[in-house]
């Protein structure tokens, strides 16, 4: 059943430092500080899972799609939600293939292990990421670990220390090299200790002005620079506003993508007040910002942009 | 002794200081496991040596694994990487026990400054035993609490008089039973909607592949999380504590209704003391509530208490269903506005609000004040807590589901 993994010559190499992990990512157009540099660079050398706190929208899934990218391997990712059990995450039965050959057998039966074999198993995430993939290991992306309960959590534990998987009808699947494995989580509730410590932790705060333009360049190069300059003074200076819930990073290139497209060149007050909903997602927020607010906040925002 | 075999050398000074930088870092009440000591000893010699940034980002990443201990890794590595020796001295001050049986000499003002930093991170000193607590509970107060301190925190001493301590008593064997909500995770069971498909093939090939019955699964149930929210200004003073002896006994009832339970206290401003209730003994653990709050017995700002807990922690404690109980008078000082504002949002979080109010024990209640008009619309029920019987109503009314007398009050608005 294991297919042998080919010889992967023409694949991208692990970075051998941290400067090239940097580098490589750059290169993706994912700008990320230091510390998230080095903390890569240490899950690839030592094969340990990242996890990734911090709140939406400030990269944390984009880190994984780029790995993927970058390194030529395939991305596995596991949605999380409320009640996610195994048939939904490791492996299922197509049951209803193996109702047919039941029936098909007839009166002799069917042989036990023609009917659990491969043949009619449905390979969930964690059962693909353990398996021989062509590229290499893959990158197990285990998005809003947040969302499930406590129960999938500890389950969890078990498959990503030893990085295998039982399945009571084959036995234990283990994963010839382990899979690059990164968890995401909003902090809506807090993920237990037990799996946190056996990751890389790594909380992913809001950029400075000059990271967030660098992204903005990379991420939306048909933004001008000056409205870049604008659109990122503006969204800073929105963070330090009494909001209830702050724009992320992802809100900024959307925003900036949403300004080019109605042609803006620079902002204005009007322009913000058309355009807002691709920053900010509450009510209470945008009626915050009605009127003389937003004009407050471009001002402040111009006047940083003047000093710098 | 943690020994690094086949890494770098247990003898060598590196490892070795990780190690003491390990034991600094868990004195400053950041929790580090052996396994994470070891993990970082191989990160940073597959990091390499060579620059101080990276050796910080790697042992960081190693050894932290919440966003609140940040702060402190931070400061002890920046303490610690510049002169061991120098931490050694500051262990000695944030022990109280070795401070007194072998005081150290005073520290000059910039070792001053540096220790409170210290000391910001640092749990508050360890509890005495439980017998020794009962005895020498005044004591050590007067020990652990600055004077300015001790004025505004919580004064237990008048908690144990007789009435009280017979109250308490009841209190704790007092339960908050609440209805459990739809799980999505399915459960096997005789009279359930869905057929469980697995195990009807398990069945199946026992019996040669014939299918004699079909297992059914459902959705199961679960409990939900419950957040309390308590008012501690002067106004309240009296039920306060009592309810907190109330909150501490809910919290530590395991598998009696609440999947967890997060507690709150505001005054002025809002704090959580969910760490501090879960401590078993209710007298150690009543006492770092009040050196936690420093609010106590102060005024009252339930508006911006609200918004604070909205703002910063409604999406980590809220997102699973919680059920809020919010224990206020509702005689707010400040802006009716943004209290009615607040509630609101409170109110679309969460599943469900409770407002328990000790004012509701005179028979002529009525909702005038303009901090009770601007709540009462938003929340679901609304009940007394002045005393035992009340308390035990209570109970009652929660695991029938009702609204109390918010029908009544809000006619009367």
């Amino acid at each position: 059943m294991p297919i042998p993994p080919r010889p992967t010559s023409n694949q991208p190499s692990l970075p051998q430092s941290i400067d090239a992990t940097q580098a490589m990512l750059s290169d993706e157009n994912y700008i990320c500080d230091r510390a998230l540099a080095t903390l890569v660079y240490l899950a690839l050398t030592l094969k340990r899972p990242v996890f990734l706190e911090g709140e939406a929208g400030v990269g944390k899934t984009e880190l994984a799609k780029t790995l993927a990218k970058a390194l030529g391997r395939d991305l596995i990712r596991l949605q999380c939600y409320e009640g996610l059990d195994a048939a939904s995450a490791v492996y299922e039965w197509n049951f209803a293939a193996q109702m047919i050959a039941l029936r098909a057998a007839g009166e002799g039966g069917l042989d036990e292990d023609a009917l659990f074999s491969d043949k009619y198993l449905i390979r969930r995430p964690l059962l693909e990421a353990m398996q021989p993939h062509e590229n290499g290991p893959p990158i197990l992306l285990i998005d809003e670990i947040d969302r499930t309960d406590e129960p999938f959590e500890a389950f969890l534990l078990e498959a990503l220390s030893d990085y295998q998987v039982t399945i009571p009808e084959l036995g234990t699947i283990k994963a010839p090299e382990p899979p690059i494995v990164i968890l995401t989580s909003n902090r809506t509730r807090e993920v237990h200790d037990a799996l946190k410590r056996r990751c890389l932790y790594h909380w992913v705060d809001y950029p400075s002005f000059e990271r967030e333009f660098d992204i903005l360049q990379a991420r939306a190069p048909e933004a001008s620079e000056t409205l870049s300059r604008e659109v990122v003074a503006f969204v800073q200076s929105l963070r330090e506003a009494d909001l209830f819930k702050n724009p992320g990073v992802a809100e900024t290139i959307d925003w900036a993508k949403c300004l080019v497209a109605l042609d803006a060149v620079a902002l204005s007050p009007e322009v913000i007040a058309d355009t807002l909903g691709a920053v900010l997602k509450y009510q209470d927020d945008i009626a915050k910002l009605a009127g003389s607010e937003a004009t407050r906040i471009l001002d402040t925002a111009r006047a940083r942009l003047a000093t710098q | 002794m943690i020994r690094a075999n086949g890494i770098l050398p247990p003898q060598g000074r590196l490892s070795r200081n990780i190690i003491y930088f390990v034991r600094t870092l868990r004195r400053a009440g950041v929790p580090v496991g052996p396994a994470q000591t070891l993990g970082a000893i191989r990160a940073v010699e597959a990091a390499g040596f060579t620059e101080r940034r990276d050796f910080f980002f790697t042992l960081r990443a190693c050894l932290v694994s919440r966003a609140e201990h940040l702060d402190v890794f931070e400061r002890v590595f920046s303490m610690f990487w510049r002169d061991p020796e120098f931490i050694e001295t500051m262990i000695q001050t944030m022990l109280p026990m070795i401070q007194t049986q072998n005081a150290p000499k005073a520290p000059k003002t910039a070792e001053q400054r540096a220790a409170e930093a210290m000391l910001e991170g640092a749990p508050p000193p360890a509890q005495p035993d439980v017998e020794d607590a009962r005895e020498e509970v005044e004591l050590d107060a007067e020990f652990s609490l600055s004077a300015n301190e001790k004025l505004q925190s919580m004064d237990f001493e008048q908690m144990s008089n007789g009435e009280m301590a017979e109250a308490k008593q009841a209190i704790a064997q007092m339960r908050l039973p609440i209805k459990p909500i739809r799980n999505r995770r399915l459960t096997p069971s005789h009279s359930g909607s869905r057929i469980d498909a697995r195990a009807t093939l398990r069945g199946a090939m026992r019996t040669g592949g014939e299918i004699l019955k079909l297992p059914r699964k459902t959705q199961g149930h679960r409990n939900p999380d419950l957040v309390a929210l308590c008012d501690i200004s002067g106004s309240m003073s009296t039920y306060s504590r009592l309810f907190m002896h109330f909150l501490h006994s809910v919290s530590l009832a395991k598998g009696q209704g609440w999947a967890q339970v997060h507690s709150f206290t505001f005054g002025t401003r809002l704090t959580n003391i969910t760490r501090s209730l879960s401590q078993r003994d209710p007298d150690a653990a009543l006492k770092t509530v009040g050196q936690l709050a420093k609010d106590w017995d102060g005024g009252t700002r339930i508006g911006e208490s609200l918004a604070d807990f909205n703002k910063n922690w409604s999406r980590r404690v809220l997102s699973r269903g919680a059920v809020v109980l919010l224990v206020t008078d509702g005689l707010e000082r400040q802006d009716p506005e943004e209290l009615s504002r607040e509630a609101r949002r409170l109110r679309l979080s969460s599943r469900q609000v409770i407002w328990l109010n000790p004012l509701m024990r005179w028979d002529g209640f009525s909702p005038q004040a303009a901090g009770i008009r601007a709540l009462l619309p938003h929340v679901d029920s609304f009940h007394s807590c002045h005393s035992l019987n009340a308390l035990r109503d209570l109970t009652e009314a929660l695991s029938s589901g009702g609204s109390g007398e918010k029908q009544r009050l809000m006619a009367m608005l």
